[in-house]
């Protein structure tokens, strides 16, 4: 066969395209934030993370080891300790769940559907986003409760509360971008989850959010001092406690957070592109 | 093939010349044109990887050809896609809905998607649920609806932003008989209302149902094209099926038919392991002349049916080839049998 020959009026690329206005995008973002939304509704035991997670390790980590890390009768004192860590923690395993949903979105037909409508293939990602961070929240205001209800307090006020707060939902909007590129990336939701522990266990226990550092060999207390779980525990620690350095381990976190970002945000966007 | 065109973009809802997508070393599409009429339905008939789903996924915005031009509604597939995504719907194998979602969730977020107004939105969900009778599962999750629930839902999904172009991608493939008729008659209607469709299929039978113009494709090319009757003379049309109650009689039946001398009808021919004579008629009215000669006749018949040429048949009397996954086999047992003589020549 020989190349057809066609005669087309030029047309310049994305000549009519334009962008899509700011008010049309967020309208589209709500609409998939609503679905976000009702597929939790239909399935409220994917809730059971945010639900469950905080009041399990809380009550798990003060009484079974408490004692032996704070001394014995002293788990009030470690209650002060270790849920401004946990703050850290529970935006980390929220936001795995992202990279869980981006892929079994991919291996359904419904994003064939989302590619054939004139919107921002970036709306799905970030509807996505604006639900776990909703997630995230939820699980910290239990994450607190219980804490109140064991008698935690607020020492530094109610500013620093908010900051250690937004502090830990930027880092962990930061490794939603990991877990969007982890899965855009590997072929089932459980190869997503499994991926996942591998990075999350040593982060998360080579840290400062259970046990001071002190007693660590010292490789690993170097590891823990740029570890940015350590750093975002230390900054939440001590803004809710009103005592000790905030700024080193703010920034140190807010380094770490940027950092991620303008790593994975554009390699997770271009792979979506090139996926869809 | 040569072919010199000018894409006019006038009567053509659909206008593709020499579109080539390959993956690697499989040409999925490997330099197909083909023009689908405003308002008319085209059919692509093809075997099991015979690119159908490719054709349609490069004009749909979801793959980027490698080579070619397609112009869908006056948009140019590759460089206006996003104006594009207004004008056409897509119906694939597999549904896309959000199977979590309601279907009515999943109608109302699409037209929120389509930048309708919240009470458009609402309005059109309300209504096509209404058109393609899932009123009652309106608030049921589409994950619990049937095969056929699922799939009129995607057809109302479709549906919603009014496109002028719909494809509809094996849309029967998995379906039963009931439940695909119900299928067809939805297509029939939205064609009905002016929508151009372009279909794919495997079935000779769906393309006569709902087909105006037929593009036959394997491996990546087009092998015949035209109207689905000019092909169908060319294919020989419908076998007509007689079974006498009296299989002795099948002869006699045979030569009663030759002798009438009946208008078109020739090549009756005996099957007596079945006990039937098969009968290539093209037309219903040949139909009736057949089986009105023969109760005339006298002849008992205990049952009548016609069968449409399988793909395999259409392949066979297109091209003289059979289909590229039916070939595979055959070429196994050539082989086989030429292993076998040389071994007893050894022997």
């Amino acid at each position: 066969m020989t190349a057809a020959t066609v005669t087309v009026p030029a047309v310049k690329p994305g000549a009519d395209e334009g962008r899509i206005g700011l008010r049309a995008n967020l309208r589209h973002i709500g609409a998939l934030v609503r679905r976000n939304a009702l597929q939790i509704k239909q399935d409220p035991q994917s809730m059971m993370d945010v639900l469950l997670m905080p009041v399990i390790f809380i009550l798990l980590f003060v009484y079974v080891f408490g004692g032996a890390i704070a001394g014995k009768g002293n788990q009030h004192g470690y209650i002060q300790y270790l849920v401004p860590g946990m703050m850290a923690m529970m935006g980390m395993n929220i936001a795995m769940a992202v990279g869980t949903g981006v892929n079994e979105d991919f291996r359904k037909g419904v994003m064939d559907r989302f590619r054939t409508l004139p919107i921002a293939r970036s709306s799905v990602l970030i509807a996505k986003i604006v639900v776990e961070i909703g997630r995230m929240l939820i699980a910290i205001a239990i994450l607190l409760g219980m804490g109140f209800l064991l008698g935690l307090e607020i020492k530094g006020g109610i500013l620093a509360l908010l900051g250690a707060v937004a502090l830990a939902t930027a880092f962990g909007v930061a490794l939603m971008w990991i877990f969007i590129l982890l899965g855009l990336s590997v072929q089932t939701p459980q190869a997503v989850q499994g991926m996942a522990m591998l990075v999350l266990m040593p982060l998360q226990f080579g840290s400062s959010i259970f046990a001071p550092t002190r007693t660590m060999p010292g490789w690993l207390e170097g590891f823990t001092e740029v570890n940015p779980l350590s750093n975002l525990a230390d900054a939440a620690r001590a803004l809710l406690n009103g005592q000790g350095a905030v700024a080193h381990p703010a920034l140190i976190t807010l380094g770490w957070t940027v950092a991620i970002t303008a790593v994975t945000m554009p390699l997770a966007v271009a792979k979506f592109r090139k996926k869809t | 093939m040569t072919r010199q065109t000018t894409i006019t973009q006038r009567g053509n809802a659909v206008e593709v010349r020499g579109l080539v997508k390959h993956f690697g070393e499989v040409k999925a599409v490997d330099g197909v044109d083909l023009d689908v009429r405003e308002g008319t339905v085209l059919g692509v008939l093809g075997p099991n990887g015979a690119g159908k789903t490719t054709l349609v996924r490069c004009l749909s915005t979801l793959l980027v050809p490698d080579a070619g031009r397609a112009v869908v509604a006056g948009f140019d597939v590759v460089r206006q896609p996003r104006a594009l995504r207004r004008k056409i719907g897509l119906t694939g194998q597999y549904a896309s809905v959000d199977e979590k979602l309601s279907g009515w969730e999943n109608l109302y977020m699409i037209g929120r998607l389509l930048d309708l107004s919240r009470k458009d939105a609402r309005r059109r969900a309300d209504e096509l649920l209404e058109r393609f009778s899932l009123t009652e599962a309106a608030k049921r999750p589409s994950a619990k609806y049937s095969g056929g629930m699922r799939r009129r839902l995607d057809l109302a999904a479709s549906m919603i932003g009014r496109p002028a172009v719909l494809y509809l991608d094996e849309p029967t493939t998995g379906l039963d008989p009931r439940t695909r008729n119900e299928v067809w008659e939805e297509v029939r209607r939205m064609v009905a209302d002016g929508v151009t469709v372009l279909l794919t299929t495997q079935y000779m039978e769906e393309a006569e149902q709902l087909a105006d113009e037929l593009t036959v494709i394997d491996r990546g090319r087009v092998i015949a094209e035209g109207r689905v009757d000019a092909l169908k003379a060319k294919v020989g049309g419908r076998t007509l099926q007689i079974r006498p109650t009296v299989p002795a009689e099948l002869d006699r039946m045979v030569g009663a038919l030759a002798q009438a001398g009946l208008d078109g009808i020739a090549g009756a021919t005996a099957d007596h392991t079945e006990g039937v004579v098969n009968v290539p008629i093209v037309s219903d009215e040949q139909l009736t002349a057949v089986v009105g000669l023969l109760g005339q006749r006298g002849f008992a018949l205990a049952g009548i049916s016609t069968h449409l040429p399988s793909l395999d048949e259409v392949f066979l009397a297109l091209t003289g080839q059979k289909t590229s996954t039916a070939a595979q086999e055959p070429e196994q047992d050539a082989t086989d049998a030429g292993d076998k003589s040389l071994a007893e020549v050894s022997a």
